[in-house]
């Protein structure tokens, strides 16, 4: 046991101290935070500049109703449309034309002349607005009152209540979705990096052949759960590291952003405002709506889904790098793998790729149970059920599976394991393993 | 009591007996050479004195004990396929190993520290495996295999891939744990390297023991009664029916060395008394097989069958 422990120590400290480690640990927090203040800086920097839009209304009811917005400044001309064109073709205006035939209402076809191309923000606006200034032409022409018709819109939403044995519980299908999509990535990916280091360790020790020396002194299974726990703390030194320095990080960004620049702060409101216009929604609507997400997120039990991750990320790894383990100790080099990795990710993979369709808009179907029971999926496909809500049995039956699935697992690796260190220039396959695997002693 | 005793080991990979019935003895404080071309069995059999693998039969007993776990920390193992972790500084990676045989941090590092003088390494504590030469890395490794001071130290090919200065000291280092009493075991088809070192033998060959015993009485068992003798001038010297055969001629400038075999129920006595009045003689010698010629007549006599 004592010895175990020594192998857990070095295989932690070796690739703890690694400055690579210490890179990925601390860059991706500021690569996250980076990407956060790109954007900001980005939303920020691309401000349209005010377009001066010449219209030619040959409909004559138009453009009076054409109201300027913040980027668009609409002048009426009686100039010819081919002046105005020739105009923008010399370069004297980068102005836009719009050009308003006199059918409009029937054709429902307007042009517009530009020098570049606009962004699809300009085209939207432009079509909304024309769009509602044709329909209330419409309404009015058919002699219905406009305000009195936007007066009795209806908007009716839908506040969708769990019911849980703690009583009554808000729920939200998008914050769930956005949950099981955050936990299915997460897992599928830290399951194959920490999986690829205990290979990768595995065949380093093989490679440089001290793995004899090192199998006289302790079992050769001692050294593979010790190579695989080892692996696996600084897996979760690394997650919590990550998560420290994330919340640390964007706590004080939000501070900076909050504290010291008002006038950032107000052109993000400015900006909110203005999109809030052109979408055409009213802005405390929007804000009652910002406020129930921020509460959604909120509500989730954090310490539940935290600790269920915990779980199949422990229960999962221990699977799979007994896998990883076992196609380590059967190659002699890194590119020898690939035969034997396909077989082993196809499970996790085509889980993975079912979260995003079938498990997520079908948590509780006959597919997302069983792939989130066998423990060879489970770990990503209960792990995408959880924000939904799953019953306890189904919970705790899934975790026994996974326990007995890695014990079993664990055993199978550890006997191919023992006699695949020792084999050099032997081409493995999988009928060669199996013989491995019964060889006595 | 033996140090270790071997008895009727019997080990099958698959369609492959790597060894059959083998049984051998050995005893505490002497040199052993186990022999025998590659693929005969040698590495299976240390690999099972070392519990690395098991076998199908027979059983091993370690001081008069049946093998057990413990008896890891008395063992020091030289594999023939070594290595180091590369990237693992010096001190540390010695530490690691004197540790997982057993030893408490605080006498590892005096140990270490200790073989660092002996073997002029002080300065070698940081660096990494990868920056010292390929010579440098074997005293390491070799310092490794020792460190726990172990009562039975198995070297398998020891020598290969040690260039002749650091093969000599290793070799010394090797005969002092000797006088200090460790038991050794040699293995090796390289004959010509232990035989002077080994006490006692086995010869292994396609899985089976074939030769077993002291060197001294394995040789004595294969004296032929062949002499070398080599006299001034270059007188004529026939071969006599009734003394002895002419197997060889050599006409030097100012002597004749001449290979005979004397014949049977006549000694070196009888041939010398024949020879006397004739020629002046400068040199007489028995010719007595090597361990390496012995070997290579008994695996293809094995062979041939």
């Amino acid at each position: 046991m004592n010895k175990i422990l020594l192998i857990i120590q070095r295989e932690y400290l070796s690739r703890v101290k690694k400055k690579s480690f210490l890179v990925t640990t601390f860059l991706v927090p500021f690569l996250f935070i980076a990407m956060y203040a790109l954007i900001f800086y980005v939303a920020l920097n691309n401000q349209e500049p005010i377009t001066t839009v010449y219209v030619v209304d040959q409909s004559g009811f138009i453009s009076d109703e054409l109201k300027d917005t913040e980027h668009l400044l609409f002048l009426q001309t009686n100039e010819s449309v081919e002046a105005l064109k020739t105009k923008m073709e010399r370069g004297e205006t980068s102005s836009l034309l719009l050009v308003i035939p006199k059918n409009v209402a029937t054709s429902q076809t307007v042009e517009l002349y530009d020098t570049e191309k606009k962004g699809i923000g300009t085209i939207n606006t432009l079509k909304t607005k024309l769009n509602d200034i044709l329909k209330a032409k419409a309404l009015t022409d058919a002699g219905i009152d406009v305000t009195l018709l936007n007066g009795i819109k209806a908007d009716v939403s839908i506040k969708s209540k769990e019911l849980t044995v703690d009583g009554e519980k808000d729920s939200n299908v998008g914050t769930a979705i956005g949950i099981s999509f955050g936990l299915s990535i997460l897992i599928y990916i830290s399951l194959f990096l920490y999986g690829n280091q205990v290979m990768r360790g595995i065949i380093e020790e093989k490679s440089n052949r001290i793995i004899e020396v090192i199998i006289s002194s302790v079992k050769p299974f001692q050294l593979m759960m010790g190579k695989i726990i080892g692996v696996g703390l600084v897996g979760v030194t690394q997650f919590v590291l990550w998560i420290i320095l994330s919340v640390s990080l964007m706590a004080a960004t939000s501070a900076v952003i909050a504290g010291s620049n008002p006038q950032m702060q107000s052109i993000a409101a400015y900006q909110e405002q203005s999109t809030a216009d052109a979408v055409g929604e009213n802005t405390e609507e929007r804000q009652s709506k910002i406020d129930s997400i921020v509460e959604q997120i909120k509500a989730i039990d954090y310490p539940y889904v935290l600790s269920c991750f915990l779980i199949y990320f422990i229960g999962g790894y221990l699977l799979y790098s007994a896998l990883f383990a076992m196609v380590g100790s059967a190659v002699d080099s890194e590119t020898e793998t690939q035969q034997f990795m396909l077989p082993i990710i196809m499970p996790l993979l085509f889980t993975y790729m079912l979260s995003f369709s079938v498990l997520i808009n079908n948590p509780h179907g006959s597919l997302a149970f069983w792939l989130s029971m066998v423990p060879f999926t489970s770990p990503i496909g209960m792990l995408v059920r959880i924000p939904f809500g799953v019953p306890l049995w189904q919970l705790l039956l899934s975790i026994f599976l996974l326990v007995v699935g890695f014990l079993l697992t664990t055993y199978v690796a550890a006997r191919v394991y023992r006699v695949g260190i020792l084999m050099y220039g032997k081409k493995a396959s999988y009928k060669e393993l199996f013989k491995w695997f019964k060889y006595k002693g | 009591m033996f140090m270790l005793s071997i008895n009727n080991i019997v080990k099958q990979y698959a369609a492959h007996r790597a060894l059959d019935d083998v049984s051998m003895h050995i005893e505490r404080g002497t040199i052993f050479g186990l022999l025998g071309p590659n693929g005969a069995g040698k590495t299976s059999l240390i690999r099972i004195v070392t519990q690395i693998t098991a076998p199908d039969s027979g059983h091993i007993l370690f001081n008069g004990v049946a093998l057990q776990p413990e008896h890891i920390t008395k063992i020091g193992y030289l594999p023939e396929e070594r290595g180091l972790y590369k990237k693992m500084q010096i001190g540390e990676q010695l530490l690691y190993l004197a540790q997982l045989k057993g030893l408490s941090k605080e006498e590892a590092k005096k140990r270490i520290k200790h073989w660092f003088e002996k073997m002029e390494m002080q300065s070698w504590w940081n660096k990494k495996v990868e920056d010292l030469s390929k010579g440098m890395q074997q005293k390491v490794q070799f310092v490794a295999t020792v460190l726990h001071q172990p009562e039975l130290l198995i070297l398998d090919e020891p020598f290969s891939g040690f260039d002749p200065v650091n093969a000599e000291i290793i070799k010394k280092e090797i005969l002092e744990l000797h006088s200090n009493g460790t038991t050794i075991i040699f293995s090796t088809h390289r004959m010509e390297s232990v035989e002077e070192l080994c006490d006692n033998i086995v010869l292994i060959n396609k899985s089976r023991k074939i030769l077993d015993g002291a060197v001294a009485d394995i040789k004595n068992s294969y004296r032929e009664n062949k002499y070398k003798i080599t006299y001034a001038g270059s007188t004529l010297i026939d071969q006599n029916e009734a003394l002895f055969s002419v197997e060889k001629r050599h006409n030097g400038a100012y002597n004749t060395t001449l290979h005979i075999k004397v014949m049977e129920g006549k000694t070196i006595n009888h041939v010398l008394s024949y020879l006397l009045p004739r020629v002046e003689i400068q040199h007489v010698e028995e010719v007595v097989p090597t361990i390496h010629e012995i070997f290579i007549k008994e695996v293809t006599s094995i062979n041939a069958n």
